[in-house]
């Protein structure tokens, strides 16, 4: 993919797919840039992607704290409820979310709007549920005995001790928004906003066919929307455990 | 339990008293610690504002006359009982639509339980080069499909690498525009880029597995194919309802795929998945309606196969 996006002519051979000297060009990403701001882009997935965690994250320890730690009415029905939010397919929410989002609340193309439908993540908040059971209980009595209130507990004892989980969430969050395309796709007619995902794939659809070099252009494209989610997986890849997936899909 | 709701014991014994039944009442009605509600509440608002209304909005609309109006005027929704339905079931673009998702489904979700099993079972053995195995087998997973979608572009078209390798064996008409092979093109596209994934859950499975099971198989002389089918097959069952379960739902959510690979449906339709005809109609045709008609048919037939799958592995979680 890297080769291709710099090779002044796409060579479709098996050879093509070792770097040639001779067929080297930083070209493409200055075409791609041309007619889709890059810059912009990644822009918008940031703020998209930096928004879902950041709900993600806040939703998910408050309720995550609550159902594991706390005893109240209603606990056991949020539980099944975020269960149940899982089952439920997207697709059956794309059109009428459309209509409440772009039409009713008047938020097409903002980033609120973007960010809105995955703002609730019932997987982070299993995760998190998860995670919170296995402290040991008497840590957070020994805080309360101290006179800790409960909001102290849960930012000065319980926090500190879910860190796995804190990165675990958001490694997966990020993978989603990030690479997200029919909803801010959706969502987003104006090119200055929208995410990456949805501007190379315009690209693809619309421009492509009249490039001199198309498939280098998608392929500069395609590098730069890929680089961010692969190095962050690289980077983190001993924390990105089979065995914490696993337990938060199986809630 | 719990220090905050300790009753007061140095007030005066009227008022005490009072204020400790009122306390006990107040523990009745919302538990132990009611700022768990608290915590809750903006999570469980969000749910009614983006989950619950949108889903009973969908199913109202399927049974309306609903259109685009201009934001604030009053209009008329008219009660059309099932003419949504009728309207989509007599669409052959709508029963071309399931069909595609059908073999995508019939090639992409066995091939992904028993690719990410066998990946996983390798995987858990493997000693050296397993950090390289692992990366390259999750890096399709975390990159964007719009990104990997111009890789196979590139590859798939009609002079790209893999029909330049094929040579004359090349199908004709090239992979994404010959109607026959666009489907199973895409299904093993989606198959590949999501393995890692499935590779993760079976991982994890794998782990739970008691290796003393592995040691008496070995002891009773089982070889590596008898210990796979007795033992792993076995010791993973839940995570394959799970694979199962979450491959159904993700194939039936295709969009972006055969929307980028095949230029929005491939040739006749061919590729055309529910979730794209219902981009089309809703929201190109402007006929929101029928639209949530298809998906309200679709997630009752994705329900209808979770409970088949259910059924056929059979469940015993705790």
């Amino acid at each position: 993919m890297i080769i291709g996006s710099l090779q002044t002519k796409p060579d479709p051979t098996p050879a093509g797919a070792f770097p040639n000297p001779a067929n080297i060009t930083l070209q493409n990403y200055v075409e791609i840039n041309e007619r889709i701001s890059l810059l912009s882009g990644l822009v918008n997935s940031g703020i998209f992607t930096g928004g879902v965690i950041l709900c993600t994250v806040v939703f998910g320890v408050l309720v995550g704290y609550a159902l594991s730690v706390l005893h109240w009415r209603g606990r056991g029905v949020t539980f099944s409820i975020a269960l149940l939010v899982q089952i439920v397919p997207f697709q059956l929410l794309m059109i009428p979310l459309y209509v409440l989002i772009a039409r009713d609340y008047g938020l097409a193309d903002t980033h609120l709007g973007m960010i809105l439908p995955f703002a609730i993540n019932s997987a982070a908040v299993l995760i998190f549920r998860q995670y919170f059971m296995q402290v040991p209980r008497a840590l957070f009595d020994a805080a309360r005995i101290d006179g800790a209130s409960e909001m102290r507990v849960l930012w000065s004892v319980a926090l500190p001790l879910v860190r796995p989980a804190l990165l675990t969430v958001v490694l997966l969050t990020f993978i989603g928004p990030w690479n997200e395309f029919l909803w801010p796709f959706l969502i987003t007619k104006d090119p200055s906003l929208q995410p990456l995902a949805v501007s190379l794939a315009n690209y693809i659809t619309t421009v492509a066919a009249s490039a001199s070099n198309p498939f280098g252009a998608i392929l500069a494209g395609a590098v730069v929307l890929a680089i961010p989610a692969v190095v962050l997986f690289v980077i983190f890849q001993r924390q990105f455990q089979s065995s914490d997936i696993g337990s938060g899909v199986k809630g | 339990m719990s220090s905050a709701v300790a009753e007061p014991k140095t007030e005066s014994a009227g008022s005490g008293a009072q204020h400790a039944r009122s306390a006990r009442r107040r523990r009745r009605i919302l538990g132990q610690n009611p700022l768990g509600i608290l915590l809750s509440a903006p999570y469980l608002v969000f749910i009614g504002v983006v989950f619950a209304f949108p889903l009973i909005f969908a199913v109202w609309m399927s049974f309306h006359d609903y259109f685009f109006a201009a934001p604030g005027a009053d209009v008329e929704r008219e009660f059309v009982g099932f003419d949504n339905f009728i309207a989509v079931a007599t669409d052959p673009a709508v029963w071309r639509s399931f069909l595609n998702v059908g073999v995508f489904l019939i090639i992409n979700v066995p091939l992904t339980v028993v690719l990410s099993l066998l990946l996983a079972t390798a995987l858990n053995r493997v000693v050296r080069a397993r950090l390289f195995l692992r990366v390259s087998f999750y890096v399709p997973y975390v990159t964007a499909s719009v990104a990997v979608v111009g890789v196979w572009l590139f590859m798939f078209s009609g002079g790209g690498l893999v029909n330049q390798v094929l040579g004359p064996l090349a199908p004709d008409p090239s992979w994404l525009i010959n109607p026959f092979l666009a489907m199973p093109t895409i299904a093993f596209f989606v198959t590949w880029k999501q393995l890692g994934f499935f590779i993760l859950l079976y991982l994890a499975a794998l782990q739970a597995v008691p290796k003393e099971l592995y040691e008496s198989a070995a002891t009773d002389g089982a070889g590596a194919v008898r210990t796979f089918f007795s033992v792993t097959v076995p010791g993973v069952r839940s995570a394959t309802l799970l694979v199962l379960l979450l491959a159904t739902i993700t194939g039936a959510n295709l969009f972006t795929e055969p929307y980028l690979l095949t230029n929005g449906g491939g040739p006749n339709g061919a590729s055309t998945s529910p979730v794209l005809l219902m981009y089309q109609k809703g929201l190109e045709q402007g006929n929101p309606d029928v639209a949530a008609a298809i998906g309200v048919i679709l997630v009752v037939l994705v329900l209808a196969l979770a409970l088949i799958e259910r059924k056929l592995v059979g469940d015993e979680e705790s």
